[in-house]
Protein backbone atom coordinates (compact mmCIF):
# COMPACT_ATOMS: atom_id res chain seq x y z
CA UNK A 1 0.00 0.00 0.00
CA UNK A 2 1.40 3.35 -0.63
CA UNK A 3 0.62 6.04 1.81
CA UNK A 4 -0.79 9.21 0.59
CA UNK A 5 -0.76 12.09 3.06
CA UNK A 6 2.10 11.77 5.21
CA UNK A 7 4.44 13.79 7.21
CA UNK A 8 7.59 14.80 4.85
CA UNK A 9 9.98 12.60 6.87
CA UNK A 10 8.26 9.69 6.74
CA UNK A 11 9.43 6.67 5.01
CA UNK A 12 7.58 3.27 5.78
CA UNK A 13 4.96 2.77 8.61
CA UNK A 14 2.43 0.05 10.00
CA UNK A 15 -0.78 0.73 11.45
CA UNK A 16 -1.98 -1.67 13.80
CA UNK A 17 -0.32 -4.21 11.13
CA UNK A 18 -1.13 -8.54 12.12
CA UNK A 19 -0.23 -10.92 9.68
CA UNK A 20 -0.91 -14.57 9.71
CA UNK A 21 -0.28 -17.95 7.21
CA UNK A 22 -2.94 -19.40 7.80
CA UNK A 23 -4.07 -19.74 11.32
CA UNK A 24 -0.82 -19.05 12.63
CA UNK A 25 -0.61 -15.20 13.36
CA UNK A 26 2.86 -14.26 13.44
CA UNK A 27 2.75 -10.50 13.40
CA UNK A 28 0.02 -8.89 15.68
CA UNK A 29 -1.19 -5.41 16.37
CA UNK A 30 2.16 -3.43 15.19
CA UNK A 31 2.22 -0.09 15.12
CA UNK A 32 5.96 1.65 13.87
CA UNK A 33 7.46 3.87 11.73
CA UNK A 34 10.71 4.81 10.20
CA UNK A 35 11.39 8.43 9.44
CA UNK A 36 13.99 9.42 6.75
CA UNK A 37 17.72 9.63 8.71
CA UNK A 38 16.87 6.39 11.06
CA UNK A 39 18.37 3.48 11.74
CA UNK A 40 16.24 1.06 12.85
CA UNK A 41 16.81 -2.28 14.79
CA UNK A 42 14.83 -4.85 14.95
CA UNK A 43 15.11 -7.77 17.16
CA UNK A 44 13.23 -10.82 19.14
CA UNK A 45 13.42 -14.45 19.49
CA UNK A 46 13.54 -16.88 16.33
CA UNK A 47 9.97 -17.21 14.39
CA UNK A 48 8.08 -14.78 15.78
CA UNK A 49 7.94 -12.39 12.74
CA UNK A 50 10.66 -10.29 12.36
CA UNK A 51 11.23 -11.23 8.49
CA UNK A 52 7.20 -11.40 7.86
CA UNK A 53 7.24 -7.90 8.94
CA UNK A 54 9.85 -6.89 6.47
CA UNK A 55 7.97 -8.79 3.60
CA UNK A 56 4.64 -6.86 4.72
CA UNK A 57 6.64 -3.69 4.33
CA UNK A 58 8.11 -4.98 0.90
CA UNK A 59 4.79 -5.65 -0.08
CA UNK A 60 5.56 -9.53 -0.47
CA UNK A 61 3.14 -10.40 2.62
CA UNK A 62 -0.84 -9.01 3.27
CA UNK A 63 -1.71 -7.94 5.76
CA UNK A 64 -4.65 -9.64 7.69
CA UNK A 65 -5.45 -6.45 9.82
CA UNK A 66 -4.53 -2.73 9.62
CA UNK A 67 -2.12 -1.17 7.47
CA UNK A 68 1.27 -1.23 6.24
CA UNK A 69 3.16 0.93 3.24
CA UNK A 70 5.53 2.87 2.04
CA UNK A 71 5.43 6.57 1.37
CA UNK A 72 4.67 7.43 -2.25
CA UNK A 73 7.80 7.78 -4.24
CA UNK A 74 9.92 6.25 -1.73
CA UNK A 75 12.56 3.93 -3.05
CA UNK A 76 13.48 0.56 -1.13
CA UNK A 77 16.58 -1.90 -1.32
CA UNK A 78 16.05 -4.69 0.23
CA UNK A 79 18.86 -7.68 0.99
CA UNK A 80 17.49 -10.72 1.51
CA UNK A 81 19.06 -12.80 4.42
CA UNK A 82 21.98 -14.90 2.69
CA UNK A 83 20.67 -18.09 3.62
CA UNK A 84 17.63 -17.40 1.27
CA UNK A 85 20.06 -17.40 -1.98
CA UNK A 86 21.26 -19.65 -3.73
CA UNK A 87 25.05 -19.05 -4.30
CA UNK A 88 25.22 -22.35 -6.72
CA UNK A 89 23.18 -20.12 -9.88
CA UNK A 90 24.89 -19.84 -12.20
CA UNK A 91 25.41 -15.99 -11.72
CA UNK A 92 28.55 -13.40 -11.94
CA UNK A 93 28.66 -10.74 -9.05
CA UNK A 94 28.04 -8.26 -12.66
CA UNK A 95 24.84 -9.90 -13.62
CA UNK A 96 23.82 -9.80 -10.38
CA UNK A 97 23.83 -6.20 -10.57
CA UNK A 98 22.81 -5.74 -13.92
CA UNK A 99 20.05 -8.21 -13.88
CA UNK A 100 17.49 -5.56 -11.86
CA UNK A 101 18.22 -3.05 -14.48
CA UNK A 102 14.97 -2.89 -16.68
CA UNK A 103 16.63 -4.66 -19.99
CA UNK A 104 16.12 -1.78 -22.85
CA UNK A 105 16.98 -2.98 -25.92
CA UNK A 106 16.00 -6.30 -27.76
CA UNK A 107 19.36 -7.98 -26.97
CA UNK A 108 20.14 -8.58 -23.16
CA UNK A 109 23.82 -7.64 -23.60
CA UNK A 110 25.37 -5.34 -20.60
CA UNK A 111 25.45 -1.85 -21.73
CA UNK A 112 29.17 0.25 -21.32
CA UNK A 113 27.10 2.31 -19.22
CA UNK A 114 25.53 -0.60 -17.02
CA UNK A 115 28.85 -1.64 -16.66
CA UNK A 116 30.32 1.03 -15.66
CA UNK A 117 27.87 2.32 -13.25
CA UNK A 118 27.98 -1.40 -11.66
CA UNK A 119 31.87 -1.15 -11.26
CA UNK A 120 31.52 1.85 -9.73
CA UNK A 121 29.03 0.86 -7.29
CA UNK A 122 31.52 -2.53 -6.44
CA UNK A 123 34.51 -0.27 -6.50
CA UNK A 124 32.44 2.15 -3.82
CA UNK A 125 31.89 -1.31 -1.30
CA UNK A 126 35.02 -2.36 -1.50
CA UNK A 127 34.22 -5.18 -4.46
CA UNK A 128 36.46 -3.66 -7.46
CA UNK A 129 37.29 -6.53 -9.99
CA UNK A 130 35.21 -8.81 -8.49
CA UNK A 131 32.37 -7.99 -11.30
CA UNK A 132 33.00 -11.58 -13.18
CA UNK A 133 33.32 -13.81 -10.52
CA UNK A 134 30.52 -16.24 -9.85
CA UNK A 135 28.75 -15.42 -6.58
CA UNK A 136 30.24 -18.63 -4.88
CA UNK A 137 33.72 -17.19 -5.38
CA UNK A 138 33.33 -14.74 -2.78
CA UNK A 139 33.65 -14.79 1.08
CA UNK A 140 30.90 -14.36 3.27
CA UNK A 141 31.24 -10.73 4.05
CA UNK A 142 31.76 -9.59 -0.03
CA UNK A 143 28.88 -11.72 -0.48
CA UNK A 144 26.53 -10.18 1.68
CA UNK A 145 28.01 -6.52 0.40
CA UNK A 146 27.43 -8.16 -3.38
CA UNK A 147 23.54 -7.60 -2.64
CA UNK A 148 23.81 -4.56 -0.57
CA UNK A 149 25.34 -3.20 -3.67
CA UNK A 150 22.75 -4.55 -5.59
CA UNK A 151 19.98 -2.69 -3.45
CA UNK A 152 22.24 0.46 -3.50
CA UNK A 153 22.16 0.01 -7.59
CA UNK A 154 18.39 2.18 -7.70
CA UNK A 155 19.34 4.68 -5.22
CA UNK A 156 16.70 3.44 -2.21
CA UNK A 157 15.60 6.00 0.32
CA UNK A 158 16.42 3.08 2.50
CA UNK A 159 18.19 0.10 3.00
CA UNK A 160 16.00 -3.09 4.30
CA UNK A 161 18.52 -5.90 5.21
CA UNK A 162 17.26 -9.36 7.26
CA UNK A 163 19.93 -10.48 8.97
CA UNK A 164 22.57 -9.07 7.94
CA UNK A 165 24.92 -10.96 9.99
CA UNK A 166 23.95 -13.77 10.53
CA UNK A 167 26.72 -16.77 10.22
CA UNK A 168 29.36 -14.74 9.24
CA UNK A 169 32.61 -14.02 11.71
CA UNK A 170 33.71 -11.27 14.18
CA UNK A 171 35.59 -9.25 11.71
CA UNK A 172 32.74 -9.44 8.37
CA UNK A 173 30.50 -8.15 11.31
CA UNK A 174 32.17 -4.74 11.89
CA UNK A 175 32.97 -4.38 7.70
CA UNK A 176 29.11 -4.92 7.63
CA UNK A 177 28.59 -2.54 10.95
CA UNK A 178 31.00 -0.13 9.44
CA UNK A 179 29.12 -0.17 5.89
CA UNK A 180 25.89 0.58 7.24
CA UNK A 181 26.86 3.15 9.31
CA UNK A 182 28.87 5.28 6.05
CA UNK A 183 25.82 4.63 4.04
CA UNK A 184 24.03 5.90 6.89
CA UNK A 185 26.34 9.05 7.09
CA UNK A 186 25.78 9.67 3.66
CA UNK A 187 21.71 9.93 3.59
CA UNK A 188 20.25 5.96 3.41
CA UNK A 189 17.69 5.22 6.40
CA UNK A 190 18.57 1.80 7.29
CA UNK A 191 15.37 -0.65 8.65
CA UNK A 192 17.28 -4.27 9.47
CA UNK A 193 16.49 -7.24 11.65
CA UNK A 194 19.25 -9.13 13.98
CA UNK A 195 19.65 -11.64 16.52
CA UNK A 196 22.84 -10.37 17.08
CA UNK A 197 22.27 -8.08 20.45
CA UNK A 198 26.00 -7.30 21.73
CA UNK A 199 27.39 -7.42 18.34
CA UNK A 200 25.34 -5.29 16.23
CA UNK A 201 21.96 -3.62 18.12
CA UNK A 202 23.20 -2.20 20.81
CA UNK A 203 25.30 -0.11 18.35
CA UNK A 204 22.00 0.95 16.76
CA UNK A 205 19.99 4.40 17.76
CA UNK A 206 16.81 2.93 17.30
CA UNK A 207 15.61 -0.64 18.65
CA UNK A 208 12.40 -2.45 17.92
CA UNK A 209 11.44 -5.04 19.91
CA UNK A 210 9.33 -8.05 18.58
CA UNK A 211 7.94 -10.99 19.90
CA UNK A 212 4.37 -11.33 17.66
CA UNK A 213 3.55 -7.90 19.01
CA UNK A 214 6.47 -4.43 19.59
CA UNK A 215 7.25 -5.64 23.39
CA UNK A 216 9.47 -1.96 23.63
CA UNK A 217 10.60 0.37 21.61
CA UNK A 218 13.28 2.84 21.98
CA UNK A 219 17.38 3.07 22.06
CA UNK A 220 19.27 0.25 23.41
CA UNK A 221 20.00 1.57 26.57
CA UNK A 222 16.65 1.92 26.88
CA UNK A 223 14.98 -1.44 25.70
CA UNK A 224 18.08 -3.69 26.61
CA UNK A 225 16.86 -4.00 30.13
CA UNK A 226 16.40 -6.99 32.09
CA UNK A 227 12.76 -6.11 32.23
CA UNK A 228 12.35 -6.48 28.55
CA UNK A 229 14.70 -8.93 27.59
CA UNK A 230 12.45 -11.19 29.75
CA UNK A 231 9.19 -10.47 28.05
CA UNK A 232 10.88 -10.55 24.72
CA UNK A 233 12.41 -14.23 25.00
CA UNK A 234 10.60 -15.57 28.33
CA UNK A 235 13.93 -16.30 30.02
CA UNK A 236 16.02 -13.96 32.44
CA UNK A 237 18.71 -12.43 31.48
CA UNK A 238 21.71 -10.40 32.81
CA UNK A 239 22.28 -6.91 31.07
CA UNK A 240 25.85 -5.17 32.06
CA UNK A 241 27.61 -1.79 31.49
CA UNK A 242 30.36 -1.97 29.22
CA UNK A 243 32.38 1.38 28.08
CA UNK A 244 28.63 2.89 27.99
CA UNK A 245 27.47 0.16 26.22
CA UNK A 246 24.70 -2.37 27.54
CA UNK A 247 26.28 -5.91 27.40
CA UNK A 248 23.52 -8.50 27.62
CA UNK A 249 24.46 -11.92 29.26
CA UNK A 250 22.45 -14.87 28.91
CA UNK A 251 22.75 -17.77 31.36
CA UNK A 252 21.09 -21.09 30.58
CA UNK A 253 20.93 -22.00 33.84
CA UNK A 254 21.11 -25.72 34.88
CA UNK A 255 22.42 -26.53 31.57
CA UNK A 256 26.51 -27.67 32.37
CA UNK A 257 27.96 -29.92 30.03
CA UNK A 258 30.65 -31.63 32.22
CA UNK A 259 33.87 -32.69 30.62
CA UNK A 260 33.98 -35.92 29.42
CA UNK A 261 35.80 -38.32 31.23
CA UNK A 262 36.51 -41.52 29.50
CA UNK A 263 35.79 -44.99 31.65
CA UNK A 264 38.58 -47.16 32.28
CA UNK A 265 38.87 -50.48 30.75
CA UNK B 1 43.20 -37.87 -41.44
CA UNK B 2 41.83 -39.05 -44.83
CA UNK B 3 38.74 -40.08 -45.36
CA UNK B 4 38.46 -42.97 -47.44
CA UNK B 5 35.73 -42.22 -50.43
CA UNK B 6 33.75 -45.57 -49.89
CA UNK B 7 33.47 -44.48 -45.80
CA UNK B 8 32.25 -40.97 -46.91
CA UNK B 9 29.83 -42.31 -49.08
CA UNK B 10 28.74 -44.74 -46.36
CA UNK B 11 28.72 -41.56 -44.28
CA UNK B 12 26.42 -39.48 -46.67
CA UNK B 13 24.04 -41.86 -47.82
CA UNK B 14 21.22 -41.62 -45.18
CA UNK B 15 20.81 -38.18 -46.79
CA UNK B 16 20.15 -39.09 -50.48
CA UNK B 17 16.38 -39.96 -48.61
CA UNK B 18 13.48 -37.09 -47.59
CA UNK B 19 12.43 -38.98 -44.96
CA UNK B 20 16.02 -38.85 -43.40
CA UNK B 21 17.10 -35.23 -43.98
CA UNK B 22 13.74 -33.88 -42.52
CA UNK B 23 14.25 -36.28 -39.91
CA UNK B 24 17.11 -34.95 -39.06
CA UNK B 25 16.27 -30.97 -38.96
CA UNK B 26 13.71 -31.61 -36.89
CA UNK B 27 15.31 -33.65 -34.42
CA UNK B 28 18.41 -30.54 -34.64
CA UNK B 29 15.46 -28.39 -34.13
CA UNK B 30 14.05 -30.28 -31.25
CA UNK B 31 17.29 -30.87 -29.61
CA UNK B 32 17.97 -27.01 -29.63
CA UNK B 33 14.13 -26.68 -28.06
CA UNK B 34 14.79 -28.67 -25.94
CA UNK B 35 18.19 -27.90 -24.36
CA UNK B 36 17.10 -23.87 -24.77
CA UNK B 37 14.33 -24.35 -22.25
CA UNK B 38 16.37 -26.97 -20.13
CA UNK B 39 18.14 -24.40 -18.84
CA UNK B 40 15.15 -22.97 -17.12
CA UNK B 41 14.26 -26.76 -16.00
CA UNK B 42 17.61 -27.55 -14.73
CA UNK B 43 17.93 -24.24 -12.63
CA UNK B 44 14.61 -24.78 -11.17
CA UNK B 45 14.51 -27.93 -10.31
CA UNK B 46 11.84 -28.84 -12.06
CA UNK B 47 12.42 -31.81 -13.94
CA UNK B 48 9.85 -33.73 -12.38
CA UNK B 49 7.60 -31.08 -14.02
CA UNK B 50 8.94 -32.15 -17.72
CA UNK B 51 8.22 -35.55 -16.66
CA UNK B 52 4.75 -34.88 -15.41
CA UNK B 53 4.02 -32.54 -18.75
CA UNK B 54 4.99 -34.78 -21.02
CA UNK B 55 2.44 -37.26 -19.34
CA UNK B 56 -0.42 -34.92 -19.10
CA UNK B 57 0.08 -34.01 -22.72
CA UNK B 58 0.42 -37.75 -24.16
CA UNK B 59 -3.32 -38.23 -22.42
CA UNK B 60 -4.63 -35.03 -24.45
CA UNK B 61 -2.63 -36.42 -27.66
CA UNK B 62 -4.66 -39.52 -26.93
CA UNK B 63 -7.93 -37.57 -26.54
CA UNK B 64 -8.00 -35.98 -29.79
CA UNK B 65 -6.47 -38.53 -31.41
CA UNK B 66 -9.55 -40.95 -30.43
CA UNK B 67 -12.17 -38.33 -30.65
CA UNK B 68 -10.30 -37.24 -34.17
CA UNK B 69 -9.51 -33.97 -33.42
CA UNK B 70 -6.44 -32.10 -34.83
CA UNK B 71 -3.28 -33.52 -32.41
CA UNK B 72 -2.00 -30.12 -32.06
CA UNK B 73 -5.24 -28.26 -31.09
CA UNK B 74 -6.15 -31.01 -29.01
CA UNK B 75 -2.77 -31.95 -27.29
CA UNK B 76 -1.66 -27.99 -27.43
CA UNK B 77 -4.88 -26.79 -25.36
CA UNK B 78 -4.83 -29.74 -22.82
CA UNK B 79 -0.88 -29.34 -22.68
CA UNK B 80 -0.75 -25.75 -22.06
CA UNK B 81 -3.87 -25.70 -19.33
CA UNK B 82 -2.43 -28.33 -17.36
CA UNK B 83 1.39 -26.74 -17.93
CA UNK B 84 0.08 -23.73 -16.52
CA UNK B 85 -2.19 -25.71 -13.45
CA UNK B 86 1.04 -27.00 -12.57
CA UNK B 87 3.27 -24.65 -12.56
CA UNK B 88 0.69 -22.76 -10.25
CA UNK B 89 0.30 -25.67 -7.47
CA UNK B 90 4.24 -26.17 -7.77
CA UNK B 91 4.85 -22.72 -7.07
CA UNK B 92 2.71 -22.69 -3.82
CA UNK B 93 5.46 -24.97 -2.81
CA UNK B 94 2.17 -27.08 -1.21
CA UNK B 95 3.43 -29.85 0.88
CA UNK B 96 3.28 -32.88 -1.48
CA UNK B 97 2.56 -31.21 -4.69
CA UNK B 98 5.24 -33.03 -6.56
CA UNK B 99 3.45 -36.15 -5.68
CA UNK B 100 -0.10 -34.80 -6.35
CA UNK B 101 1.39 -33.79 -10.03
CA UNK B 102 2.84 -37.24 -10.34
CA UNK B 103 -0.28 -38.73 -9.20
CA UNK B 104 -2.00 -36.31 -11.63
CA UNK B 105 -0.24 -36.93 -14.76
CA UNK B 106 0.28 -40.33 -14.47
CA UNK B 107 -3.09 -40.83 -14.37
CA UNK B 108 -3.34 -38.55 -17.66
CA UNK B 109 -1.21 -40.78 -19.25
CA UNK B 110 -3.05 -44.11 -17.92
CA UNK B 111 -6.28 -42.45 -19.91
CA UNK B 112 -4.57 -41.71 -22.62
CA UNK B 113 -3.52 -45.33 -23.16
CA UNK B 114 -6.72 -46.81 -22.03
CA UNK B 115 -8.43 -44.75 -24.22
CA UNK B 116 -6.42 -45.60 -27.82
CA UNK B 117 -6.72 -49.39 -26.94
CA UNK B 118 -10.50 -49.26 -26.37
CA UNK B 119 -11.37 -47.63 -29.70
CA UNK B 120 -8.11 -46.06 -31.13
CA UNK B 121 -7.40 -47.62 -34.71
CA UNK B 122 -4.61 -45.49 -34.03
CA UNK B 123 -1.58 -47.58 -33.10
CA UNK B 124 0.67 -46.36 -35.05
CA UNK B 125 0.58 -42.94 -33.71
CA UNK B 126 0.24 -43.61 -29.70
CA UNK B 127 3.74 -45.54 -30.60
CA UNK B 128 4.96 -42.67 -32.13
CA UNK B 129 3.76 -40.58 -29.45
CA UNK B 130 5.02 -43.06 -26.73
CA UNK B 131 8.41 -43.69 -28.37
CA UNK B 132 8.87 -41.12 -30.69
CA UNK B 133 9.45 -41.20 -34.49
CA UNK B 134 11.88 -38.94 -36.40
CA UNK B 135 11.62 -40.66 -39.75
CA UNK B 136 8.04 -40.45 -40.03
CA UNK B 137 7.50 -36.57 -39.36
CA UNK B 138 5.44 -34.94 -41.91
CA UNK B 139 6.13 -31.31 -43.17
CA UNK B 140 3.69 -29.90 -40.30
CA UNK B 141 5.84 -31.22 -37.77
CA UNK B 142 9.16 -29.50 -39.04
CA UNK B 143 7.40 -26.35 -39.40
CA UNK B 144 6.10 -26.80 -35.80
CA UNK B 145 9.47 -27.25 -33.83
CA UNK B 146 10.84 -24.48 -36.09
CA UNK B 147 8.03 -21.94 -35.35
CA UNK B 148 7.96 -22.83 -31.54
CA UNK B 149 12.05 -22.75 -31.53
CA UNK B 150 11.84 -19.15 -32.96
CA UNK B 151 9.26 -18.01 -30.68
CA UNK B 152 10.83 -18.95 -27.49
CA UNK B 153 14.36 -18.13 -28.42
CA UNK B 154 12.93 -14.51 -29.19
CA UNK B 155 10.79 -14.60 -25.89
CA UNK B 156 13.64 -15.24 -24.11
CA UNK B 157 16.12 -13.19 -25.34
CA UNK B 158 13.60 -10.53 -25.05
CA UNK B 159 12.56 -10.97 -21.91
CA UNK B 160 16.23 -12.29 -20.74
CA UNK B 161 16.61 -10.03 -17.67
CA UNK B 162 13.61 -10.72 -16.49
CA UNK B 163 13.83 -14.58 -16.67
CA UNK B 164 16.83 -14.81 -15.22
CA UNK B 165 16.05 -12.51 -12.17
CA UNK B 166 12.76 -14.04 -11.42
CA UNK B 167 14.66 -17.22 -11.68
CA UNK B 168 16.97 -16.41 -9.56
CA UNK B 169 15.80 -14.57 -7.05
CA UNK B 170 11.85 -14.36 -7.29
CA UNK B 171 11.15 -12.74 -4.31
CA UNK B 172 13.04 -9.43 -4.68
CA UNK B 173 12.24 -9.33 -8.64
CA UNK B 174 9.15 -9.11 -7.71
CA UNK B 175 9.49 -6.15 -4.78
CA UNK B 176 11.27 -5.01 -7.97
CA UNK B 177 8.71 -4.90 -10.27
CA UNK B 178 9.00 -8.01 -12.44
CA UNK B 179 5.82 -9.80 -12.42
CA UNK B 180 6.83 -13.51 -11.44
CA UNK B 181 3.91 -14.97 -12.24
CA UNK B 182 3.68 -14.10 -15.76
CA UNK B 183 7.21 -14.82 -15.89
CA UNK B 184 6.61 -18.26 -14.73
CA UNK B 185 3.18 -18.93 -16.61
CA UNK B 186 5.35 -17.53 -19.88
CA UNK B 187 7.65 -20.68 -19.24
CA UNK B 188 5.23 -23.41 -18.27
CA UNK B 189 3.75 -22.30 -21.39
CA UNK B 190 6.97 -22.14 -23.69
CA UNK B 191 7.32 -26.24 -22.07
CA UNK B 192 4.18 -27.04 -22.74
CA UNK B 193 4.62 -25.96 -26.23
CA UNK B 194 8.22 -27.61 -26.29
CA UNK B 195 7.02 -30.72 -25.40
CA UNK B 196 4.06 -30.78 -27.54
CA UNK B 197 6.34 -30.12 -30.84
CA UNK B 198 8.69 -32.45 -30.29
CA UNK B 199 6.78 -35.03 -28.64
CA UNK B 200 6.53 -37.34 -31.83
CA UNK B 201 10.27 -36.90 -32.40
CA UNK B 202 11.54 -37.47 -29.47
CA UNK B 203 8.58 -39.54 -27.35
CA UNK B 204 6.97 -39.05 -24.44
CA UNK B 205 9.53 -41.79 -22.88
CA UNK B 206 12.24 -40.12 -23.64
CA UNK B 207 11.52 -36.45 -23.65
CA UNK B 208 12.28 -35.33 -19.83
CA UNK B 209 15.75 -36.77 -20.69
CA UNK B 210 16.30 -34.13 -23.57
CA UNK B 211 14.87 -31.34 -21.19
CA UNK B 212 17.60 -32.08 -18.32
CA UNK B 213 20.72 -33.61 -19.72
CA UNK B 214 21.92 -31.22 -22.30
CA UNK B 215 21.63 -28.32 -19.78
CA UNK B 216 22.74 -30.31 -16.89
CA UNK B 217 26.09 -30.73 -19.23
CA UNK B 218 26.13 -27.27 -19.74
CA UNK B 219 25.87 -26.59 -16.33
CA UNK B 220 29.06 -28.41 -15.84
CA UNK B 221 30.79 -26.02 -17.99
CA UNK B 222 29.80 -22.85 -17.14
CA UNK B 223 29.40 -20.72 -14.81
CA UNK B 224 27.54 -17.60 -16.30
CA UNK B 225 23.64 -17.92 -16.86
CA UNK B 226 24.04 -16.40 -20.56
CA UNK B 227 26.70 -18.57 -21.59
CA UNK B 228 24.53 -21.98 -20.54
CA UNK B 229 21.57 -20.24 -22.66
CA UNK B 230 23.28 -20.73 -25.79
CA UNK B 231 25.81 -24.41 -24.74
CA UNK B 232 22.61 -26.32 -23.52
CA UNK B 233 20.79 -25.63 -27.17
CA UNK B 234 23.97 -26.65 -28.81
CA UNK B 235 25.04 -29.52 -26.74
CA UNK B 236 20.91 -30.84 -27.42
CA UNK B 237 21.46 -30.36 -31.35
CA UNK B 238 24.99 -31.84 -31.91
CA UNK B 239 23.32 -34.94 -29.71
CA UNK B 240 20.52 -35.16 -31.96
CA UNK B 241 22.01 -34.84 -35.15
CA UNK B 242 25.26 -37.42 -33.98
CA UNK B 243 22.40 -39.67 -32.72
CA UNK B 244 20.35 -39.64 -36.15
CA UNK B 245 23.52 -40.30 -38.10
CA UNK B 246 24.42 -43.11 -35.29
CA UNK B 247 20.78 -44.83 -35.22
CA UNK B 248 20.96 -44.78 -39.15
CA UNK B 249 23.62 -46.72 -40.04
CA UNK B 250 23.28 -48.85 -36.41
CA UNK B 251 19.63 -49.28 -37.37
CA UNK B 252 18.06 -48.52 -34.25
CA UNK B 253 15.65 -46.00 -32.79
CA UNK B 254 16.97 -42.77 -32.92
CA UNK B 255 14.82 -41.24 -30.10
CA UNK B 256 16.74 -43.44 -28.15
CA UNK B 257 20.19 -43.06 -30.00
CA UNK B 258 20.17 -39.66 -29.35
CA UNK B 259 19.51 -39.87 -25.09
CA UNK B 260 22.42 -41.63 -25.45
CA UNK B 261 24.53 -39.86 -27.47
CA UNK B 262 23.24 -36.80 -25.08
CA UNK B 263 24.29 -39.01 -21.77
CA UNK B 264 27.36 -40.04 -23.10
CA UNK B 265 28.29 -36.22 -23.29
CA UNK B 266 27.08 -35.84 -19.92
CA UNK B 267 29.36 -38.38 -18.81
CA UNK B 268 31.93 -37.17 -20.51
CA UNK B 269 31.99 -33.87 -18.89
CA UNK B 270 31.42 -35.23 -15.67
CA UNK B 271 34.51 -36.97 -15.38
CA UNK B 272 37.01 -34.56 -17.25
CA UNK B 273 35.32 -31.96 -15.38
CA UNK B 274 36.91 -33.05 -12.00
CA UNK B 275 35.33 -31.88 -9.02
CA UNK B 276 34.54 -28.56 -10.23
CA UNK B 277 31.62 -29.76 -12.42
CA UNK B 278 30.66 -32.55 -10.20
CA UNK B 279 30.28 -30.16 -7.54
CA UNK B 280 27.93 -27.62 -9.98
CA UNK B 281 25.97 -30.97 -10.69
CA UNK B 282 25.80 -31.66 -7.12
CA UNK B 283 24.78 -28.60 -6.07
CA UNK B 284 21.83 -28.09 -8.60
CA UNK B 285 19.76 -30.34 -6.02
CA UNK B 286 17.42 -33.36 -6.80
CA UNK B 287 16.86 -33.32 -10.62
N1 LIG C 1 5.77 -18.92 3.87
C1 LIG C 1 5.38 -19.34 5.09
N2 LIG C 1 4.31 -20.16 5.23
C2 LIG C 1 3.89 -20.58 6.44
N3 LIG C 1 4.48 -20.24 7.59
C3 LIG C 1 5.55 -19.41 7.53
C4 LIG C 1 6.05 -18.93 6.28
N4 LIG C 1 7.11 -18.13 6.53
C5 LIG C 1 7.26 -18.12 7.87
N5 LIG C 1 6.33 -18.89 8.48
C6 LIG C 1 6.18 -19.08 9.93
O1 LIG C 1 5.94 -17.82 10.51
C7 LIG C 1 6.67 -17.67 11.71
C8 LIG C 1 7.45 -16.40 11.68
O2 LIG C 1 8.45 -16.48 10.70
P1 LIG C 1 9.49 -15.32 10.44
O3 LIG C 1 10.32 -15.77 9.30
O4 LIG C 1 8.80 -14.05 10.31
O5 LIG C 1 10.33 -15.34 11.78
P2 LIG C 1 11.70 -14.60 12.11
O6 LIG C 1 11.44 -13.80 13.30
O7 LIG C 1 12.24 -13.93 10.92
O8 LIG C 1 12.62 -15.83 12.50
P3 LIG C 1 14.20 -15.96 12.33
O9 LIG C 1 14.77 -15.08 13.38
O10 LIG C 1 14.46 -17.40 12.64
O11 LIG C 1 14.56 -15.57 10.94
C9 LIG C 1 7.50 -18.92 11.86
O12 LIG C 1 6.89 -19.73 12.84
C10 LIG C 1 7.46 -19.58 10.53
O13 LIG C 1 7.44 -20.97 10.69
MG1 LIG D 1 13.96 -14.26 9.67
Amino acid sequence: MILKAAPDNLLVSCHHLSCAYGDNVVVSDVTFSVERGEFVGIVGPSGLGKTTLLRAILGMVQPVHGEVGTVKGVRLGYVPQVESVDWNFPVTVLEVMVMTRPQRRVLPRITLAERRDANEMLERLGLGGLGDRHIRELSGGQQQRVFVARALFHNPDILVLDEPTSGVDVRTRHEVLHLLADLHQEGISVLLTTHDLNGLAAHLPRLVCLNREIIADGSPREVLVPDVLERLYGAPMHVLEHGGMPVVLDHAEGAVIKPFRPRAV
Amino acid sequence: MSVTPALAADLFEPYGFEFFRNGTVVAVAAGALCGLLGVFVVLRGMSYIGHGLSHAVFGGAAASAVMNFNYFIGAGLWGIVSGVLIGRIARRRILGADAAIGVVTTASFAVGLALLNRYGQAKRSIEAVLFGSVLGVKNGDIVAVVVVGLLAAAVIIVGYRRFLFSTFDPEVASVSGVRVSVMEAALMVMLSLTILVTMRVIGTLLISALLVIPAATARMLTNRFSSMLWLSPVIGASGAFLGMNLAYHTNTSAAAMIIIVCATAFSGVYFASGLRGKRRIAALGHL
